[in-house]
């Protein structure tokens, strides 16, 4: 599997969770995914975005384009040093939130992509990688 | 501030969302579009979402709390235009926006809110009976 290009974009506003998911609209046009799977992997993005922001008190998201045989995908790394996630099972859980939100976030993301991955400790931050693959 | 714009056609309101919203951008909506219900006492509210290329929780949060909200204040919501790709990312996200009502497009979503007033006066006739 190889990456055939990256870069990395800010998240501290509101205004960069709309920045991120159209860039990732823009990259999953460029990988000639469908309608359906370009929607499902901006409104991950949306989601995870946000969490980086609201939770994880800003961060930044590093995408990848994925070259795996035939196979191409994109893999988006949202990274923060917020305060972490101490009960990893119950913030997946459909509907369980800390704040204000509804709760789906990280499991209705999950939901939407084809590889989910998250790393976390509380006080050093998280690091959730999604990939869907075309 | 940015502000979406919000229409008034006799006793209903039309609210057209033709842009990538960011979050405070719905929460004025919200307080715009409840605030403008109140004032002229409208019957029902048409959201066109059709140029919405994505629904995540938070904007599907704000649909199905306006609709909520206007029916505390008497009016009814009709969501209209839902693109087929959000439709299914939505539900595949675990949002059913139950509750919501919906309608295709414009045409028809205005076509149900007229003929609301008529079911609900309909729906009294039967008590009645």
């Amino acid at each position: 599997m190889s990456t055939s290009k990256n870069d990395v974009l800010p998240l501290r506003t509101e205004h960069d969770i709309v920045l991120a998911r159209q860039h990732v609209r823009r990259l999953t046009q460029e990988l000639g995914f469908g309608l359906v799977d370009q929607t499902k992997m901006v409104t991950a993005a949306s989601e995870l975005a946000r969490n980086a922001v609201i939770y994880g008190l800003g961060g930044v998201v590093r995408w990848e384009v994925l070259t795996d045989g035939t196979r191409r995908g994109l893999r988006l790394h949202f990274i923060d040093e917020g305060p972490g996630i101490g009960d990893l099972k119950q913030a997946l859980t459909d509907g369980w939130t800390s704040g204000s939100g509804l709760g789906l976030g990280l499991s209705g993301a999950k939901r939407l992509v084809n590889e989910f991955d998250i790393e976390t400790a509380v006080g050093r931050g998280t690091r959730v990688t999604v990939t869907r693959w075309k | 501030m940015d502000r979406i714009p919000i229409l008034r056609m006799g006793e209903y309101l039309l609210v057209t969302i033709q842009v990538d919203m960011h979050d405070q951008l719905a929460m004025t909506l919200q307080d715009d579009l409840t605030t403008a219900v109140q004032r002229i006492g409208a019957k029902g509210v048409l959201i066109d979402i059709s140029a919405l290329e994505m629904v995540d929780s938070f904007i599907g949060r704000m649909i199905a709390n306006l609709s909520r909200m206007t029916r505390i204040l008497d009016a009814r919501t009709v969501v209209v235009g839902m693109r087929p790709a959000v439709a299914i990312t939505l539900v595949e996200l675990g949002l059913s926006l139950a509750g919501v009502e919906t309608a295709l497009d414009v045409e028809r979503g205005m076509r149900r809110l007229r003929a609301g007033v008529e079911e609900s006066g309909a729906a009294i006739v039967h008590l009645e009976e």
